[in-house]
């Protein structure tokens, strides 16, 4: 069965702990980032209580346990730089700045959601926040990221692409084409594994001999881990990134060893066929990221419990609120059906071929 | 008007756009250093540099993809397949990524971006080197497509095709670049879903697009010699199509048949014959018949490759049971 999360950071040798507490960060953007978490948090718990009521439809891919992959890896960007993720893509989308209710209202297929309601739970997007979607087919993302990092570095823009891909992309083809275009032209993108060891309910281990900390050798595509449910070490880590990236050096490769809390999809249990009630269980004691930091500052001498409940009333507020908007937000105005699929501009000829262009749709 | 190849076309489309436009950018296989494989891009390295004719990897999904992902952030890439066969490794680009994004976001992103390189069938590639791909592409809303038979339409279609907003196919034809032909210097568009009546004739109507065009013109002969004058029109543009153009000629000949190089399966023609019979129905004296590759992968050996390719005999046939002469 999979390795536990302090195994595989043995493994790979992640840096030693800071001297300080947090890592050298202002209490004050540490306590930002636990918020960003509990919203995060609250969201998903929302979002998964619309979907047992079936205000939600279709696939819903929770993000619950990976929260710090998402706020320590985001948070260090600039407003101006690119996220580009996969399917399970809300909190990403939080954490680059699209609102909790245009989140919320995609999720419940509705005009005011942030892709109209044509998206839903897998293509959120952000165009105005520098969110570029999430992508619904295992590694195709990859590929895009590397065409955002050609184009600013084809506008020599000092901005850069942050690609997120589960840890089962790493054996897409798609992949390995995008590591090795990525290194060929030195694009500044952070290829992100948020490596929660399963590719649905298949273990990583069951589908690759190497350990990922071997994927990105082969492009020369150097490579890093962190200990994603430590949003303090995630948060640095890729803001010394960031900077790499920046400054021209080329693409990363990065292993953020997380664990998903729920099922693969709202369809999939939590555990079962392919782990254990007691993983998952020791997983959600001893891993979980909020929890973990809370405990942190706690330890610094930097929240109470009177603040940590401050901070989750507001976080299920904004949840609430963002919930509120959905189920007021108008359904998509059926004319919307044909919006949108080419540019509004057709001089000549037929572009459709369901009796739409003979007025009969 | 002068009079230059296929090739020398597109290359002066690709050219003139690139110094209109410094968002627009060539990637490929073989476009730089080479010149292309076909020659295409032939100077224009040296003349943009490699920030701006990139020779890739042969990772046709990959730098399709780079091609899409640069677009959502506003450039206008032109990727070249070296042929359309490779290009299904990056059907997954096409017509999951550059046909959907604007519709999935609801508007949020443009994907301005061409597709090109040589479909169909040259000569002894065989199977895998030998295929129409056009029905793959049109298939997809969101994706629009343009074939260009001469070089005045290699260029202006192309030109086009860059200045889109969409994403958009252009598929030659390696049959069709060294083919000579009038083309106007300069600026010279052929705007998308235009067809181009190539021939008149009151008797029967051959449609078709891409390479042949030339072959039903050869048919077209063939029959002027046997009294029956044929109207030829080359569609040009497949998504979008030009119906009124294709009505037109089956109102007026009340014949027609459809050539193509592709199978005939879910073929261009089969659409085709599909939107003749619910729109001018009432128009028809015979059945829409097709004139398509045989149904099998491509042979290699020289006579059955022959045997494979829709041939002008084959549309005079074709003509002629449509007018119930044989």
């Amino acid at each position: 069965m999979a390795e536990t999360m302090a195994d595989r950071s043995e493994m790979k040798g992640t840096a030693p702990a800071a001297p300080d507490e947090l890592a050298g960060l202002e209490p004050d953007l540490v306590l930002g980032l636990l918020q960003d978490m509990l919203v995060y948090r609250r969201f998903e718990e929302k979002a998964e209580e619309a979907y047992a009521i079936g205000k939600i439809g279709g696939f819903c891919h929770l993000h619950i346990g990976q929260e710090a992959a998402a706020a320590g890896s985001i948070g260090p960007l600039r407003d101006e730089d690119y996220v580009i993720t996969a399917y399970r893509d809300h909190t990403q989308a939080l954490a680059k700045g699209v609102s909790p209710n245009a989140v919320m209202a995609e999720l419940y297929g509705r005009s005011g959601g942030a892709s109209g309601g044509k998206g839903g739970s897998m293509h959120i997007f952000g165009a105005g926040h520098g969110f570029m979607g999430g992508h619904g087919i295992v590694g195709q993302q990859a590929a895009l990221a590397t065409g955002i990092g050609w184009a600013i570095k084809y506008r020599e823009q000092d901005r850069l692409c942050l690609c997120f891909i589960g840890d089962a992309a790493v054996n897409q083809g798609v992949f390995h084409e995008s590591l090795n275009m990525a290194a060929i032209w030195k694009l500044p993108v952070i290829f992100a594994v948020e490596n929660n060891a399963y590719g649905m309910g298949t273990a990583f281990s069951r589908v690759s001999t190497t350990d990922m900390s071997t994927k990105a050798v082969p492009h020369g595509v150097p490579d890093s881990a962190v200990d994603g449910q430590d949003v303090v070490a995630t948060y640095t880590h890729f803001r010394n990134l960031a900077a790499e990236v920046r400054s021209g050096g080329g693409p990363r490769f990065v292993d953020v060893q997380t664990y998903r809390f729920k099922g693969h999809s709202m369809s999939d249990p939590v555990s079962g066929t392919y782990r254990s009630k007691e993983e998952v269980e020791g997983k959600v004691t001893q891993s979980d990221p909020i929890r973990l930091l809370a405990d942190r500052l706690r330890a610094a001498g930097l929240l109470d419990q009177q603040r940590l409940e401050a901070m989750d009333v507001e976080a299920r507020r904004i949840s609430a609120e963002a919930a509120d908007f959905a189920e007021a937000s108008p359904v998509p105005d059926p004319r919307a059906l044909y919006d949108h699929v080419y540019a509004e501009i057709n001089e000549h000829g037929r572009l459709f071929f369901d009796g739409r262009d003979r007025g009969e749709k | 008007m002068r009079e230059i190849t296929y090739r020398e076309a597109l290359n002066e489309a690709l050219a003139e756009e690139m110094e209109r436009d410094d968002s627009v950018f060539l990637m490929g296989e073989e476009v730089g250093e080479y010149d292309g494989a076909y020659k295409v891009s032939k100077g224009l390295l040296d003349r943009f540099g490699e920030g701006r004719v990139v020779d890739s990897p042969i990772s046709e999904l990959g730098f399709a993809g780079l091609g899409v992902g640069a677009a959502m952030v506003g450039l206008r890439p032109i990727i070249e397949f070296m042929t359309f066969n490779f290009s299904i490794l990056a059907l997954d680009a096409v017509l999951n990524s550059a046909a959907k994004m604007r519709y999935m976001s609801s508007g949020q992103y443009e994907i301005p971006m061409v597709f090109r390189g040589p479909t169909g069938a040259a000569l002894q590639l065989s199977a895998q080197h030998s295929q129409a791909c056009e029905t793959w592409y049109v298939h997809a809303p969101g994706v629009k497509l343009v074939v260009p038979a001469t070089p005045a339409d290699a260029k202006g279609l192309l030109k086009s095709a860059i200045r889109d907003p969409d994403p958009v196919v252009v598929m030659e034809g390696e049959l069709l670049y060294n083919l000579r032909g009038p083309v106007p210097a300069g600026e010279h568009v052929v705007p998308l879903g235009l067809a181009d009546l190539k021939r008149e004739g009151d008797d029967v109507s051959i449609i078709t697009h891409g390479k042949m065009v030339h072959v039903a013109l050869q048919a077209a002969a063939r029959l002027a010699k046997d009294g029956i004058e044929a109207d030829v029109l080359d569609l040009r543009s497949l998504r979008p199509l030009d119906a009124d153009a294709i009505l037109d000629t089956v109102r007026k000949t009340n014949r027609a048949v459809y050539v193509e190089e592709g199978w005939a399966y879910v073929g261009i023609g089969a659409q085709i014959a599909a939107l003749i019979q619910e729109e001018a129905f009432d128009h028809l004296d015979a059945p829409v018949l097709r004139v398509t590759q045989a149904d099998v992968p491509m042979p290699y050996a020289k006579n059955l490759e022959q045997l494979a390719k829709p041939r002008a005999s084959q549309v005079v046939e074709a003509c002629k049971r449509v007018l119930y002469l044989n």
